[in-house]
């Protein structure tokens, strides 16, 4: 078939760096046509330059054959290009089908009245084609990020795309909510949509898309029908070296108890959850999104106003109803939304890694700059942080350090017990690799973990214990050698309902 | 690429910026165009007069600059400033100058309080807060002076604050230049000028790394309520009576002052060396534009341009 979009030796450079060198890229109508890279590689800008974010400097992009310009936005849109971006941009306050028909709101033939009846209609047809149960009338704001991403994806439909491009779509996703978004993908390409999805996980890569391009330093390194490609080479391909083992894990012994947890519980969240997390430990929480694990890393830290239950820390009965009593307790969270809740954008990489550390590093009132630099600098080096100088703005740091800059502030607190939230999530592989290697180690030094990930291998591998949650509660702890995929994931789905 | 970026946007402030290089040529240009056009304006005595006009603006635009940084904003800082004034001119009337600033002072102190308990424990927005104690504050000066401005104060020492030079300096300035190196000190030397930065960048991460959010706003918006009422007490050394409708209009200068001196009006960025300059602008504008003859009402129209310029101008460079 012929290809609906084609970009030929695309080049584009920013100052003092090309970011995309003589970049061939097609997509034919139907197909998902993965984009493999780690960051930096270039995915970002060859999306940019395809959804008319950006203007390519060299090379010539074709629709149909026929040469045209993507940019800006709103001309890639109206030629069929469609962008469900990873950052999700819909109205919180506005409605489902407000935000459906958000920039092209059906309006009636006489003025410009928005035409309720038809909008309803058209939203109704689009939610129905892809098998998707909503009420076009609710707020977004009530609805879970997935089922945000499929109103993004019923958006790109109800401007007759024919190219959609997925940005990361999955990694906010449990593992049920990312098989219903497969299944209407496959749906969409059977209306003759064609796919640019761009994933870090290789599995779904693997069982998603027709062809694979693999990008690395902004050129294309090579583009493969699935079949013909192998995960150990498109790792290979991606950072131009083998990574032998996925998970690193090293032999630990369990050390004493460094947090103990009693009927926690979250009115509407979280009932009766209990565990308890040691030195040298890494205690695995698995679940589907929405069961209730944010919530209780949250109340651990104090932030969950009503929640209630008993915590021990270290032995001794905590009270904890603010983050300042988590840290004093030495329990810190690396939170789920890096750029919502983890970070200060505008500060320094220092000052984001001090951020927990102020009282430590004052006297008086008054900043000791060269403690604060000091102890930046030092977890800067232990988590192994690219970094050019510890005054650069964290925001000009890429996913993965940004990432361990979190983390470092949790390290530099003093905590002992870390709470991670899918520390993994949004980051390419070889830096996956690499917190990964550092869960390992802090858990060796002595720290206990707490790894909460909607990635079941990403849990199997790395925890020592496996707790389970499902709709609030624990619904199942595995010990490592017992915690298969399936158990997990059958104790992690909910449960079916009673045949009447 | 990282790199590159990096470097372009450091952390450490560039050595060229709007704050230390645009917006002083801009203010330098203007002074050259006003002394051009009007004779009077390069005199030494005319420098002072500026100084001696913009010196209580000036202090109230430096912990306007901290509030804006920590996502806030006081709108209430005039109405403060006129029940200040007026409880200022009561106590000197009484002959009683210490009752005179415990009750100016206590009364700053105490809307700043109130404004602050208010945003930092309840979740309301510092607009409406700070909006709603504008109006409280000056129905407050109207009420206790029932509308009537306070003339005749005794002739006393207290006048020098106003009025007064040490060398050539007049003592506002001064007043204002020790305000100016204190929110500069808590700025960039201070836990708390760290924790303002964090909480007008990012809220949420500045709770979930300990810092008692509340503590701060209720801080920083007692220190505004305070300097609003000092503005207040220099003022009646100046015009030498209590007037309840002073400082009229004196929070959206406020709010230029540090607009135009490229601070961000929605947090987390700001640098208080901008808001220097900004209220130089603002004084030379105003002062050229007397002496040139131009009506306060013309000046209001130009004023209000330059701010929407200055905003313009910060989100084509690419950090609005």
């Amino acid at each position: 078939m012929d290809p609906f979009l084609v970009a030929r030796g695309v080049t584009k450079r920013f100052p003092g760096v090309v970011a995309l060198d003589g970049v061939d890229f097609d997509l034919v109508p139907g197909e998902t046509h993965a984009l493999l890279g780690e960051n930096g590689a270039g995915k970002s800008t060859l999306v940019k330059i395809l959804s008319g974010v950006i203007r390519p400097d060299e090379g010539e992009l074709l629709i149909d054959g026929g040469h045209v310009r993507l940019n800006p936005p709103s001309v890639a849109r109206a030629l069929g290009i469609s962008t469900v971006y990873q950052e999700l941009a819909l109205v919180p306050d506005m409605t489902v089908m407000q935000n459906i028909f958000l920039g092209r709101e059906s309006t009636a033939t006489r003025l410009s009245f928005l035409d309720d009846a038809s909008m309803r209609h058209e939203t109704h047809r689009l939610l129905r084609l892809l098998a998707v149960d909503l009420d076009p009338d609710l707020p977004v704001r009530r609805l879970s990020l997935a089922t945000r991403q499929v109103i993004e994806i019923v958006r790109a439909l109800a401007w007759r795309s024919r190219a959609l491009i997925m940005d990361e779509p999955t990694s906010s996703l449990s593992r049920h909510e990312t098989e219903e978004l497969f299944e209407r993908i496959g749906r969409l390409k059977a209306e003759g949509v064609g796919i640019i999805y761009i994933s870090h996980r290789l599995e779904e890569v693997d069982r998603l898309a027709d062809r694979i391009t693999v990008m690395r330093d902004g050129k294309v390194v090579a583009t493969r029908a699935r079949r013909e490609a192998s995960s150990t080479e498109l790792i290979r391909l991606m950072v131009g070296r083998e990574i032998a083992d996925t998970f690193p894990r090293t032999e630990r012994a369990r050390g004493r108890e460094l947090l103990r947890v009693q009927a926690l519980c979250v009115p509407g969240r979280v009932r009766d959850v209990s565990f308890a997390v040691h030195a040298g430990e890494v205690l695995g929480i698995a679940g589907l999104v929405g069961a209730g694990r944010t919530e209780a890393m949250r109340a651990l830290m104090g932030l969950e106003p009503g929640a209630s239950g008993t915590i021990t820390a270290g032995g001794r009965p905590a009270r904890i109803v603010s983050p300042r009593d988590a840290i004093r307790e030495r329990i810190g969270l690396v939170p789920e939304d890096r750029h919502g809740q983890g970070l200060v954008l505008d500060m320094s990489v220092q000052e984001n890694v001090g951020l927990a550390s102020l009282e430590a590093c004052s006297r008086h009132g008054f900043l000791l700059r060269n403690r604060l630099a000091k102890l930046a600098r030092r977890y800067i080096n232990r988590l192994r942080i690219k970094v050019r100088n510890v005054d650069v703005r964290v925001s000009t740091l890429s996913g993965g350090n940004q990432q361990k800059v979190v983390l470092a502030r949790a390290l530099a607190a003093g905590s002992d017990v870390l709470l991670l939230d899918e520390p993994t999530r949004g980051i390419d592989v070889g830096t996956k690799y690499e917190i990964y290697e550092l869960i390992d180690e802090l858990a060796r030094e002595g720290k206990g973990i707490v790894l909460v990930s909607s990635e079941l291998p990403e849990v199997l591998g790395m925890a020592d214990r496996v707790v389970v949650m499902r709709e609030g509660q624990v619904s199942a702890v595995f010990e490592r050698a017992d915690a298969t995929q399936e158990a997990v994931l059958a104790a992690a789905l909910p449960i079916e309902a009673p045949a009447a | 690429m990282t790199t590159l970026v990096a470097r372009a946007r450091s952390g450490r402030p560039p050595a060229l910026s709007w704050e230390t290089a645009g917006l002083p040529l801009v203010v330098v240009v203007m002074a050259a165009i006003f002394a051009l056009y009007a004779p009077n304006f390069w005199a030494v005595s005319n420098a002072a007069n500026v100084a001696r006009q913009v010196a209580v603006l000036g202090m109230i635009g430096a912990v306007q600059t901290a509030v804006i940084i920590s996502g806030g904003i006081d709108l209430s800082v005039g109405s403060v400033l006129a029940v200040a004034n007026v409880l200022m001119a009561m106590g000197l009337a009484q002959g009683n100058l210490l009752l005179g600033l415990l009750l100016a002072l206590g009364s700053g102190l105490g809307f700043g309080l109130i404004n602050g308990i208010l945003i930092g424990r309840t979740r309301l927005a510092p607009f409406i807060v700070t909006l709603g104690m504008l109006s409280i504050g000056r129905g407050s000066a109207l009420t206790i002076t029932n509308g009537v401005p306070i003339f005749g104060l005794p002739e006393s020492g207290f006048a020098w604050i106003g009025q007064g030079y040490l060398g050539p300096i007049p003592a506002p300035v001064i007043v204002a230049v020790a305000t100016f190196s204190a929110i500069w000190v808590v700025l960039t030397r201070t836990r708390f000028g760290t924790a303002l930065y964090a909480i007008g960048g990012n809220e949420q991460a500045a709770i979930l790394a300990g810092i008692n959010t509340a503590r701060t706003k209720i801080a920083i918006y007692t220190l505004s309520g305070l300097t609003a009422a000092l503005g207040g007490v220099i003022l009646t050394a100046r015009v030498n009576s209590g007037q309840p409708l002073l400082g009229q209009g004196l929070e959206l200068d406020s709010v230029a002052t540090v607009v135009i001196g490229g601070t961000y009006l929605f947090g987390g960025r700001g640098r208080l060396v901008g808001t220097i300059f900004g209220v130089m602008f603002v004084g030379i504008l105003q002062n050229g534009l007397n002496l040139l003859g131009i009506s306060t009402f013309v000046q209001q129209v130009v004023i209000g341009a330059s701010i929407i310029v200055a905003v313009l101008l910060t989100v084509w460079r690419g950090r609005g």
